[in-house]
């Protein structure tokens, strides 16, 4: 039977059943697949409309202009009083999420290279305490690592009117209070000064190694560097005598007042976001160096490169290409887990955000906006690490 | 936390998901399920905490074993969802719970967004707290700018705060928990120097601090906390249901009608009496209500009537000592004024 259905090669398609036809096949299942998603979609948006109606609830994102209401204990970024909109009350959040974001991820990167370099250490003991961090802090949930930072912040220090005094600031239970600059008229001109000298180093940088390529001779990129964008803002602010008086936290009232303030809630939240990403990014970072071949090493010491030489142009370039894709996952991780920042009381957007969908009971638009704020932050970070990555690859010559 | 995701996650499927047929009264529902579903707090001593043999008690929980009482002869047919105050309205709307029993305020806005509010079992108001040994010195509200201040999020507590500060200019820090649990752990820690709540909640808190003597609740009520039951919007037979229970329990307390009269009492020749106890030749009240005609003798079997249900859990019978207050009978003096059952 199948016998006859052979036709001989070359004579092109002839009677082959269009269903057969993989290519035609193809087109059939993935609009088959498309018909059903609409339709699914379809009917998830009437439900809901339905059953929205049902419940006599109103739709839409208009109170977002409504005044909030409720004070947020920390909002270092904006001026934000129960009299701003609920918007402005997200903004907050989002802002506070990213804050503890962004710094919970240099934190967690500089912990987790040291932890990972050191697990590969010579020394045995270093080596131990290394593997023994990675141990504990990976294996622990994040929440009560959380807990354990902010029972232990509270437990420890002191109540505010026995703070514990620094040099220009105090700690107690209610935070860490520190003096701050509070920058006069014409400090601007230290700014354009910054400014110009972070430029200003970059293309210093640019001409020394231009000039190593064409001569071979070196030049101290990083003294010149820092000493640019130390000296020029140093110099501006001279210019204009000083414009700068500070801000000390002093003993008064309930509390300490003046200076600026890193809440507990803060402090336990960073810590514990840090410590506990920083044994998965060690690991990694572990993985990584492994991964470059002995060879490499032996190759660059053949060719006369010391030992720092070797590990900072030959062995970590190539590392880093194994480390950021992980790397990546790990930062998405650690955004997505501030979330937990309820549960010490920090305003971040998933608090503040749960705040309004509790007070408004507009649980649909504010989940919506959980879902696109967080999506947006996850696919910045990937695109930045993306970015990094494509410039960290490999160049063929 | 994990639990109001899930709950906002719940909520947001049953909205997306459910098929809009719409389902039959949540009366008939519960009926058929065997059992009521009723969310109240997750332990607020008074008002609706396991007690030491693990068992729920407590002035709101008395109010769901009433309803369980009025439905199906039996107080023991109830089931507790303990909810905190942000998870409390979500489970409401889901349909995860049939009525909540759980301190909560009567506002317009709760009323306009899909709920509907049934009586008023318990007028409070907005109170402070501090601890009177490390604040030494101050007893007004109005001492207390630049203090930190632990609230509970998603209240009226929290929104209240706000306006009294601003109103009378004053500053102060927020410190704001979702659980009840880390308000009160954080404020024993002397995270803050102010806990504020419902003054009837301060009195509950209070007996669960590590020193319960060194704290004091200031005089100043600074806002109306009219609490009662809540229910889905759009649903009035089951309203009516729980708003009469609350009735029924005010009617027994006027009548003099107690847990332990009330057998003899559907003997009782007053009208009256014979009518509320549901011994009236061919009344049908309790029946067209969709209950059963000694629907009130159920209730006041179970747990007696308002008087007593106050005393034994919040009143002089209980630790928190109480005064009925603005709660009294309104022939005291007080706001609680039951409508005519007849
Ligand atoms: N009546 C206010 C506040 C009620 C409230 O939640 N009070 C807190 C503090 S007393 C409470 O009972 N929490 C208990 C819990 O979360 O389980 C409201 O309805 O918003």
């Amino acid at each position: 039977m199948a016998s006859q259905d052979i036709t001989p090669a070359g004579t092109g398609s002839a009677k082959v059943s269009l269903l057969n036809d993989p290519r035609i096949r193809g087109y059939i299942y993935q609009l088959v697949v498309l018909i059903v998603l609409v339709s699914l979609g379809y009917w998830f948006v009437n439900n809901t409309i339905a059953n929205l109606q049902r419940a006599n609830l109103a739709t839409g994102f208009g109170f977002l202009d409504g005044r909030s209401g409720f004070d947020i204990s920390s909002h270092p970024f904006t001026d934000y009083s129960s009299d701003s909109t609920y918007i402005k009350a997200l903004y907050v959040g989002i802002l506070n999420t990213m804050l503890v974001a962004v710094v919970g991820i240099i934190t967690a990167t500089i912990i987790g290279f040291i932890i990972g370099v050191g697990r590969l250490s010579h020394n045995w003991l270093i080596r131990k305490l290394c593997t023994v961090y990675v141990e504990v802090f990976r294996n622990i949930p994040p929440l009560l690592v959380i807990f354990f930072w902010y029972s232990g912040v509270l437990a420890v220090l002191p109540q505010a009117r026995q703070s514990i005094a620094l040099p220009f600031s105090f700690l107690n239970n209610r935070g860490f209070y520190f003096a701050v600059p509070v920058f006069g008229q014409g400090a601007w001109l230290a700014g354009v000064a910054f400014v110009l000298a972070v430029i200003g180093a970059f293309l210093v940088r640019r001409w020394a190694y231009k000039r190593q390529m064409a001569t071979g001779q070196r030049f101290p990129v990083l003294w010149t560097s820092l000493a640019l964008i130390i000296g020029l803002p140093f110099l501006a602010f001279a210019l204009k005598g000083f414009p700068v008086t500070v801000n000390y936290p002093e003993l008064g009232g309930f509390n300490i007042k003046g200076g600026a303030l890193v809440g507990p809630e803060f402090m336990s939240l960073y810590l514990a976001l840090s410590f506990y990403t920083a044994s998965f990014i060690a690991e990694i970072v572990r993985a990584g160096i492994r991964g470059v071949g002995k060879g490499q090493s032996e190759a660059s010491h053949a060719l006369g490169l010391r030992a720092g030489t070797t590990t900072r142009l030959v062995v970590v370039p190539q590392a880093l290409r194994i480390i950021i894709p992980p790397l990546t996952s790990q930062y998405l991780n650690l955004t997505k887990n501030s979330s937990l920042a309820v549960a010490v009381g920090y305003p971040d957007l998933f608090a503040v955000g749960g705040t309004i969908l509790n007070q408004t009971g507009r649980s649909i638009e504010v989940v919506a906006i959980f879902i696109v704020i967080y999506l947006s932050l996850s696919v910045l970070t990937s695109l930045f690490m993306n970015w990094f990555n494509a410039k960290m690859a490999l160049v063929e010559r | 936390m994990k639990n109001f995701v899930l709950k906002s996650v719940l909520g947001v499927s049953a909205l997306l998901l459910l098929a809009s047929a719409a389902s039959a009264g949540t009366l008939e529902d519960v009926k058929k399920k065997g059992f009521l579903q009723c969310g109240v707090n997750t332990g607020l001593a008074g008002f609706a905490a396991p007690n030491d043999k693990g068992e729920w008690s407590g002035f709101d929980v008395d109010y769901c074993r009433a309803v369980a009482a009025a439905i199906f002869g039996d107080a023991t047919k109830v089931k507790f969802t303990p909810l905190s105050a942000k998870d409390r309205l979500p489970a409401l709307q889901s349909g995860e719970i049939d009525v909540l029993i759980r301190n909560t305020t009567w506002t317009l806005s709760r009323d306009s967004q899909g709920f509907d509010f049934t009586g008023v079992n318990y007028y409070d108001g907005q109170g402070f707290m501090i601890n009177a040994k490390k604040l030494s010195g101050i007893n007004s509200a109005l001492q207390l700018s630049g203090a930190s201040v632990c609230v509970q999020a998603g209240t009226t507590t929290e929104l209240n705060l706000a306006d009294y500060f601003k109103a009378n200019k004053m500053e102060y820090n927020p410190v704001v928990f979702e659980k009840l649990e880390e308000v009160n752990a954080a404020y024993d820690a002397g995270r803050c120097d102010v806990y504020t709540t419902d003054q009837s909640g301060l009195y509950a808190i209070r007996l669960t601090l590590s020193a319960p003597d060194d704290h004091v609740v200031l005089p100043e009520i600074i806002s109306k906390e009219p609490l009662g039951p809540v229910v889905r919007q759009g649903d009035s037979q089951w309203a009516h249901v729980i708003r009469w229970v609350h009735y029924a329990l005010l009617t027994a307390e006027e009548l003099g009608i107690t847990k332990a009269n009330v057998q003899e009492l559907t003997k009782s020749d007053s009208p009256e009496i014979k009518r509320v106890l549901g011994q009236e030749a061919n009344t049908k009240l309790g029946v067209d209500l969709g209950l059963t005609n000694d629907w009130v003798v159920n209730i006041v079997k179970a747990v007696g009537n308002y008087g007593e249900v106050f005393e034994s859990n919040i009143g002089s019978g209980s630790k928190l000592k109480i005064a009925r207050g603005i709660n009294a009978q309104w022939s005291k003096g007080g706001l609680q004024y039951a409508m005519p059952i007849r």
